[in-house]
Formats: C-alpha cells, structure tokens, sequence
C-alpha cells in the first residue's frame, strides 16, 4: 500500500506544466520504478502524484533534418533496447538500456525518470555523459536546453527547477557519428543488480590514432563524471596497450571513488583503470580501428 | 526392482493448480472485516525498553489496537480462561510474561532434550535490531505503518555485541543472563585417542575456515492470519513447514492448553528451513485476540523477513588433521564457533548435528569436535537447508583439498583412501551405513566434467582469465534419527470408483512431497496418478500427526507411513475380492486399477466392482480406509559429490562458474524430473553462498546493511550455469521403495568444490566464502597473483 495522498494525470506537456505551476507540491511520475520504491521505503509520505503517462508524445525517438538523435523521456529502457535506429546510430546506449534491471522494470522504467532520480548508478547516465546528452526541460514559460553534466548536482540532485519537465534527450550528430563505442556494467549480478561502476566509452579512430575518446563513468563519484584529463591525453595519440594503459591510470584521476560497505575505494579505482581500458579497447574495434592485442 | 510409477518423471501433482494460480497460498485468503497487523522493531542491537507511550498511535484514526510487552501477560489471562476473550485489557491480571522456545523440533517428553525458552512474544530489553517491541493492528496496511511511527520508545543502549569474538571476550556483558560467556551450547564429542592418533601421524596439517551468514531467501516472506473461531479457539493459517509443531508453540507461548490452536498451511512459496521456526505466529494470534477474536493479517516484508526471521550461523573452524604420507588420516580435531545471533531458535543443535553427519563420510581412528554455539546481538540464526553441514563440509573439503596439495597427493585418491564403506557402523551413535555410493557418484562426477582431460589443458596459464577444476564430496541423513522423534502418519480412504484420497501430516512447500508420496500410493495399489488425490493443506484438527517438512526426512520418514497405510489398503481391497471370489488374498495383487493374479496377471475383477462392494454390500459394507503412523527408529546415509568448473577473472576478481556437476546417492529416485529440481535449486544456493551471498552488518552498531534484494546478492538465472545433474542410485534397504534423503544434500558441497576449483585455477586458497569480486581481488593482492 502506498501513502499517496492525490493522484493527476496530465494529457500533455502543456498540462502537465501548468498543473506542476499551479501545483509546487506535485511529484512527478514516470514509470513509477524510483517514486514507488521510495514511497514503500517511507522516504516520500503523503506523495500528491503527476503522472507523465499519458502524454504519449513524450515517448518519440527520432532523429532531426539536422542528425540530431532525440529521445523522449517518457522511452522505457525495452522500447530504447529495442529501436532499431538506435541500436544502429549509437549502440552504447542501447546496451546501456538493456543493462538495466530486469525484463519487467525495463518495460516501465523511463530514461528520463532515470536521468532525473539523480543516482549516480544510473545505467542510462554513463552513456549519455560520454555522449555529450543535452537534455529539454520545459516548463509553462518555455523550455531551455542543458548539456547533461550540468543536470547532475549531487547525490539524488539534478537542475531540474520547481515547474520543469524533461521532456526530451538530444545527442548531436558531432557526438556519435563516426564514434564507435562500449558499455561496461560491472556488478556482482549479471542481471537485477546496482552497478558497481558504470564505463561507457566512445571514440573516433583516424589511421590508428584516436581522433577523440570520452569516457563517462557512473559510481565512481557522487555523480556520474567525464574523465577530462584522459580524454585530453588520449587525442591524437596512437592506439596501443601502453596508450589504453596510461588512459585506464588517468581514468582514475577523474573519480571521487569512496569507501562503502559495497566497495572499496581502491577496488573500485582499479575497476576504473582496468574497465576503462577494456572499454576502450572493444570501442576501438567497434569504431573500425584494429584490435588492440 | 521394476516399478510402473516409482521411478518415472510424472508431473507435479500441484502444476496445474500453480500454473494456473488456482493454487491458493495464504495471502489469497481473507476473512470478512479482516484487520492488518505490523511490527515495531527494535533500532538498537541491545537496548533495555525504559517506556513507550502508544497514546498517539492509539488515536489514529483506523487503528484498533496497540499493543506491547505490558499488554502479553493480560492476553494470555484471558485467552488462558475460555469465554473471557471480551476482558482483555481492561483490567489488570498481574501475570508473569512468559518465555517460549521456536524451533520447530518435535516436543521431547524429557525435560533436559527441549529447547531453549528465552523468546517473549514482544520484548522489554531488544537483543538485535529487529526484535519486536511493539504491535499494531489497523483496518488498512497504510494506517498500520503510520501508526507504528507514532509509538514513542524511549530505549537505554546497551553494549552491542557484533561478533563471537566479542561476545566470548571476559567481562562482555550477558545477552542472556542464564549463559555464561554468551555460549548457548558447546556438546561436541570425541571418538578414539585424538593426541595419540596426531601424533603417530606423519604429517600435521592445520587450516583455519570461515562461512558467512546468508539468509534463505524463500519468495513468500512470512505471512500469517489468525482470528477466534466461533468455538472459541485460535485457528491461524500460516505459511509454515511444521503446522502440527506450530500449534504447540503457539499454545505454549500463551500458555493456553494445545487443543485450543488450529493451524492451517495452505500452498507455501518455499521455506529452506526457515519455517521450520516459530515466527510471526504467536504475535498473529495476540494481535487478533487483542481486537476481540477478530481476523488480522501479518504479513512481513523482504526487509524484515531478512532480519527478523532467521538466518544461517556463521561459522569458524580450526581444524588440525594427522594424516599419514600414504593419505590415511589417522585423527582430525575440529574446533568449531557458530554464531547463533540474538535468541536460541535452533543453535545448539545445528553445531552438533553437522558435526554428526559429518561423521558419515571418512574413517579415522580418532575425531575430536568441539564447538561453541554463541550468542550475538545480530539477527537470529536458525535452521537452513543442510543445517550446519554446508558450513563443516565447506571447512573439512577445503582442508582436504589442502592436505592433498602439501602431501603432493591426488586430491580424488586421498578422498578415496578415507572414505567408509558399506556395512560401516557409527561408533556414536550407531547407525549402520546400509548403502553406500560415493565411489560412484566420484567416478561419475570425474567422468561427466572430463576431469583428466581438462585438468592436462588448464596446466600452465597466463593470461587474464584462468580456469580450474574442483570437487568435494558429503554426507547427510534422512530424517534426524536417533536425536529426535522421526512420526510419519498418512491416511487413505478409497473411493467407489477406486480413487483414493491421501491425506499427510507432511507438508508439501514447494519440493514435491506430496507428488512422491501420491507415486508411492498408485505404485502399491495398480491405479494411475490421476486417481490420487492428494490433500495438500495440513489442518491440525484433521490431518494425520507428522512433525513436518524438515531434515530432509519427508520422502524417507513420511514415505514409511505412507507405504503402509497404501498396504494397508491393498489389505484390505484383497480381502473384499477374497470374500467375492474364494480365491485366497495372498494369490492376488493390484494392477491397473484390476484385481489380478499375482503369478498369471489374469484379470479378476476390476478394482472399481470391489471398492463399490465395500461401500455398499448389504452385510459387510465398510469403505476402505487406513490411518498410519510410523515412527522411523533408523537411518539411511545420502552422498554425494559436486564438480565445478570456473573461470576466474584474475583483474577484476570475478569467478565465472562453467561447469557444474552434483551426483548424488540418494538411494531410489522416485521421480527423476524433480530430483533433478531439487539439485537445481540446491546447488544454485549454493553458488550463491560460494561467491556472493552474506548478510552484512555494521560492526560497532549491529545495523543490517544489505537487508533487500538488490543489495543482498542472491543470484539470478543469469548468474547461475547449467547445472548438471545425476543420480548413483543405491537403493536403501531400509528406505521405502529403497530411497533416502535428497532436499537438503544438493546445497553442501558446492562451495567447497568451486573454492577448489578456484584454487585450482590460480594457487590461491579461499578459506572464507563468500569469494565475492572484491575480496579475490584484495586476497590476489595479498598473495602477489600478479599477470606476467
């Protein structure tokens, strides 16, 4: 049973902004797989609840004139696994998708509401950082666009401000065209599980070198986070072990790994040196560069 | 023997009725105006209850009843009296609170045999975060909760007393003020001279292990309903493995007389011995007697079943062995601690019954097992399937696997030079081994993994991910004789077409007895599946006495009763043809629903024509039917042996299982389909003891850290590999149709062998399960395991 004390329904992006300006004290609901778990944990009492379900238009994926692959933040992760489109245009996400969970929860969870919850164990978020995500937040006024690594605050913190929905995620055709990329959840389970770390990594290969690489990372800080400093160090240089060796060592400087009874900060670094590089290495293959031996 | 129903793959009697979820399981029913009921837990490991003002919760709208350890004694007052339910709590009786025991053990005539009484129905001093301190009933489960928020307690923290270590140390104060030292039992025993067989040896081998607390996991979490009935008495359906067992500690725990409780068990979603336990019960029944008799419901959730039920004990072995340089081990002296959490439950036996059924598997001159069974301030540990053996088989395989390696000695000989053979008595406790098929089931294990071929390929790696073999074996028992009481009791009635009703006192909870036992039925009297009907709600006030599902003991213990009363009524059938035909009984026999000549096969009548004489024949009418009970005074010895294959991940610390064999002499199979269930399912809880599952706790405050499904790591199908099953089937003499026990034996000696494997894969010996990512990571380190 759960305390919700009311429960809207809005038909639209437009209604929903206006019942969220008239009403401050609505919690938005998208596939329910985070609010309901916190209600049932008595984390959120008394929830007056807006439900996004019916505004079928926010479940659009498509792609712009402009190449622009834009998702919509009511997509659950099995209708992301199972696009066609971007399975083609940016694999790293849909791997990312179906990484998540288990079948049941990937049929009602949205990306958007994973984006918005704020963990930084999101399975979509690693993806999304490496591929420079921005996301629409619209409220009654107008709507506004924020690269994703600005969205994330803290722990269960995002920008979203009082009246805003997310509405849709864009990654730009500069962002995955060309790149070739590779998810690893590393967990205890293969299935069902919280990540242990997150890696997604994507790059573009020109005559053996890396043209660019970024590397997003989740639950190596108390947000998901880009590792700059490899990135920077990984540009133009040649593709080899010490080259992925030396990316996997500067990984690690990125992160804001702790200590908790899941894991420790050392071993969560070396998952980052390691994975980072493992990472890599398929990204490498999968952009059409040679296999790194 | 050449059986028609015995032996074969037969569908569960209950698939339709849970496919189709026509199965009812005890949060289907429910009861006009029924009422909710939920728990106050303690958030101390170790608190005394200075006073709680329940005034707020009590005047929330849709709460019916507050209750605490102030209002127990006045509830058994009246409850105790009948017809003085109506008085409860108006007035002040001045009754002492009285303490009761849990585990599901049958009851013991004598004294000094009963378990431990130290578990109040609600407590004044909290002994472990998640001790019930207070109560609620309401008209809705939401009202409930919010109501239990509103319970002011205002607690004195005590020392919290996290580990053994703790606990054992001078001067740490008592948990129980009648146990000395915290030290709820230390029976072990001594078999032969164990210094003067060490100290013959050649070799002195030492190894310290260590298991951890994980917790059953069974689907349905505890889930109770209890209301008065018009008789007055308290009847509670309960997802429970031992209803006849409940009822006594129900009525003990209120101190009323036992007829006056009827238990009901419905469907049940598994239990893995965690329901061989007294849990919500008590406390269902106070809840409704505290609203008049009315209906409550007590259902927990995953969070508190993990806690507040029970758990499996952690153990700690030091194990010193003296073995000679041929491989005969001439002594082994186990030390063992086994942290038994806050209350009694099944401690003082699950020590000491692992170190009994280990005595089954190897011949030495001399055995020394000393264990200490100690309190904690953690949750309660209790039964789980293999009571105590999956712990003592983890340390004594390994140990094994570690004398093989320093004696330079072939793991699989040195096992074989040491084992017993049949015709071995127990020098304890005398139980004769009857059969015996370890070597097989080793032979065929060996075979079935393509052990010498496999082990010439894995020699010499290098790379990131190594491979290794692994194996141990077990022994077991069927049932818990001679320690306890073993009663088995089945009833038949024949109907007029020749079907018959059976009704058992065991309990099916998800294993399949009731299928078994409905084979064992059709087998005896000539008639297919379909025309047994098997009654599978236990009703105390109906079904025969049988303690229960536990012990591995229902297909070998409840089977006895069952066969005979099934003979019984073939008995009887005979005799009705007899007296239709003149042809002597002893001539006949039963076969395809038609009474036969035994030595011909011709065809006398059918069985339908003298089942509808013995219902209506003008002179000697009387149906068919036979009640039995059997009490089982022997034992049969189940073996087996586990082979694992593994991957090992030597970056990241990951163990990928590949292989997975457990072959098993569990004596006749009587239905091959779920045998092999039940090694599923036992040895997929066994991966998960091996290398992911502990309960993990705060260490300074006792607070459970991992106590849901997402972070407590049970594995999914995803974790687990094709799991490969076979049987070496030596049919017991003693057994009915020659089976014995196979519930519990698939989970004991998968750890063992996948830390083996392990070890094989990369020299590095795990001496503590579970061999999680990290910790292999961090134990690589320490070993310098390094690539290149």
């Amino acid at each position: 049973m759960y305390d919700i004390k009311a429960y809207y329904e809005a038909e639209s992006v437009e209604e929903a902004a206006r019942l969220l300006a008239e009403k401050p004290n609505l919690k938005l609901i998208a596939g329910g797989t985070d609010v309901l778990i916190k209600m049932h944990g008595g984390q959120l009492e008394e929830a007056e609840l807006l439900s996004l379900r019916k505004i079928k238009s926010l479940e659009n994926i498509h792609v712009r004139d402009d190449g622009t692959v834009a998702i919509g933040a009511m997509a659950t992760f099995s209708v992301i696994f199972h696009n066609a489109m971007l399975k083609k245009l940016i694999p790293v996400l849909t791997e990312a998708a179906v990484s998540m969970g288990g079948p049941q929860i990937r049929n009602i969870a949205t990306i958007g509401g994973n984006v918005c919850n704020g963990a930084t164990s999101a399975d979509s978020a690693s993806s999304l950082f490496a591929l420079n995500a921005r996301l629409k937040l619209q409220d009654e006024k107008g709507e506004r666009v924020v690269p994703i690594r600005e969205f994330y605050l803290g722990p269960g913190k995002v920008a979203l401000n009082p009246g805003e929905i997310l509405t849709e995620i864009l990654i730009a055709p500069e962002d995955y065209l060309g790149f070739g990329g590779q998810y690893i959840k590393f967990a205890m389970r293969e299935a069902m599980d919280i990540a242990t770390l997150g890696v997604a990594a994507v790059c573009k290969v020109e005559n053996g070198n890396f043209a660019e690489v970024r590397i997003g990372l989740g639950v190596a800080g108390p947000t998901p986070l880009r590792c700059l400093e490899a990135e920077e160090y990984a540009r133009g240089k040649k593709i080899t072990a010490e080259t992925l060796k030396e990316i996997g060592k500067l990984a690690v400087r990125s992160t804001k790994a702790r200590t908790s009874w899941r894991a420790s900060k050392e071993y969560r670094e070396h998952l980052v040196e390691e994975l980072t590089q493992r990472a890599l290495k398929t990204a490498v293959v999968n952009a059409g560069g040679a296999e790194v031996v | 023997m050449a059986y028609t129903v015995v032996g074969k793959s037969v569908s569960r009697a209950d698939a339709v009725a849970k496919v189709t979820g026509k199965a009812k399981y005890t949060d289907d029913f429910s009861e006009r105006g029924m009422l909710v009921g939920k728990i106050l837990h303690s958030p101390y490991a170790h608190a005394l209850v200075k006073s709680i003002d329940v005034s707020k919760a009590k005047a929330l709208p849709g709460v019916e009843a507050v209750i605490t350890h102030q209002d127990i004694p006045k509830i058994r007052y009246a409850t105790a009296i009948p017809g003085v339910i109506e008085a409860i709590a108006t007035d002040e009786v001045g009754v002492a609170e009285l303490k009761y025991a849990t585990a599901g053990h049958p009851f013991s005539l004598d004294p000094s045999h009963r378990d431990k009484e130290d578990r109040y129905i609600l407590t004044q001093r909290a002994r472990f975060i998640g001790d019930n301190i207070a109560a609620v009933v309401a008209t809705d489960a939401l009202t409930a909760s919010k109501a239990l928020k509103l319970i002011e307690v205002e607690y004195e923290e005590l020392e919290a007393l996290t580990t053994t270590e703790a606990a054992l140390k001078e001067g740490a104060p008592l948990i129980h003020d009648d146990c000395e030292r915290n030290i709820l039992s230390s029976a072990g025993y001594v078999i032969g001279d164990i210094e003067q067989a060490l100290k013959e040896s050649d070799h002195l081998i030492e190894g310290e292990y260590e298991t951890s607390i994980v917790q059953h996991c069974h689907l349905e979490n505890q889930i109770s309903l209890a209301y008065v009935d018009s008789d007055r008495r308290i009847v509670i359906m309960t997802s429970t493995q031992i209803p006849h067992i409940v009822r006594r500690i129900v009525a003990q725990a209120l101190g009323i007389s036992w007829g006056r409780v009827r238990v009901i068990k419905p469907y049940v979603g598994g239990g893995f011995g965690n329901k061989q336990d007294v849990t919500v019960e008590p406390l269902n029944a106070v809840m409704s007697l505290a609203v008049g008799g009315r209906p409550v419901k007590l259902e927990l959730s995953r969070e508190e079943a993990m806690i507040d039920t029970r758990t499996r004990h952690a153990f700690k072995f030091k194990i010193k062995t003296g073995v000679n340089s041929d491989g005969k081990i001439n002594g082994i002296q186990i030390e063992a601690v086994s942290n038994t959490g806050a209350y009694a439950s099944h401690g003082h036996s699950i020590a000491s019954s692992g170190g009994g059924k280990f005595r089954y598997l190897y011949q030495t001159k001399a055995l020394k097992y000393e264990p200490l069974t100690v309190f904690t301030n953690l949750p309660v540990a209790g039964a789980m399937r293999g009571y105590g053996t999956p712990q003592i088989f983890f340390a004594f395989e390994s140990h094994i696997e570690d004398i093989s390696r320093k004696l330079k000695l072939d793991p699989i000989e040195l096992r074989k030079i040491n084992l017993v053979e049949t015709g071995h008595v127990d020098p304890l406790n005398q139980t004769v081994i009857r059969s015996c098929g370890i070597r097989e089931c080793i032979d065929k294990g060996k075979e079935l993994i393509k052990w010498d071929a496999k082990k010439a390929l894995y020699k010499e790696q290098k790379g990131v991910k190594r491979r290794g073999l692994g194996m141990a074996c077990f022994s077991y028992a069927s049932g818990t004789y001679p320690v306890a009481l073993e009663l088995g009791g089945a009833r038949i009635v024949m109907n007029q077409d020749g079907s018959v009703q059976l009704q058992l006192g065991a309990t099916e909870i998800g294993q399949g007895s009731d299928t078994v036992f409905a084979q064992m039925v059709a087998e005896v009297l000539g008639i297919p599946m379909h025309m047994v009907h098997v009654i599978s709600t236990q009703d105390t006030d109906i079904s025969p006495f049988d303690t229960g599902s536990y012990a591995s003991r229902q297909t070998y213990v409840s089977g006895m009763a069952v066969e005979k009363a099934a003979l019984e009524v073939k008995r009887k059938v005979l005799a009705v043809a007899h007296s239709m035909t003149d042809i002597p009984a002893h001539l006949l026999d039963l076969k395809q629903q038609h009474i036969v000549m035994k030595e011909s096969g011709e065809r006398v009548m059918e069985l339908e024509v003298a089942a509808m004489q013995s219902y209506y024949d003008r002179v000697h009418a009387q149906p068919i039917t036979s009640d039995v009970t059997n009490n089982a005074r022997i034992n049969a010895i189940p073996y087996g042996v586990t082979f694992a294959e593994v991957e090992v991940d030597i970056k990241t610390g990951k163990i990928k299982i590949l292989e997975i064999f457990n072959v098993h002499d569990s004596g006749k199979i009587v239905n091959p389909q779920l045998a092999e269930g039940q090694v599923h399912g036992g040895v997929g809880m066994a991966i998960g003891y091996a290398i992911s599952e502990q309960l993990l706790f705060d260490e300074k405050t006792g607070q459970p850290l991992n106590n849901n499904l997402l972070d407590y790591k049970l594995p999914t199908i995803m974790d687990i590999p094709e799991i490969g099953a076979a049987f070496v089937e030596k049919e017991d003499p003693t057994g009915p149709f020659g089976v014995k026990a196979l519930g519990e034996p698939p989970i004991i000696s998968p750890a063992p062998a996948i830390r083996n494997a392990v070890l094989d894969a990369t020299g590095v010996a795990f001496n503590r399960i579970p061999m999680n990512p990290q910790r292999v990571f961090e134990k690589f380190k320490e070993a310098g395991l390094t690539l290149n």
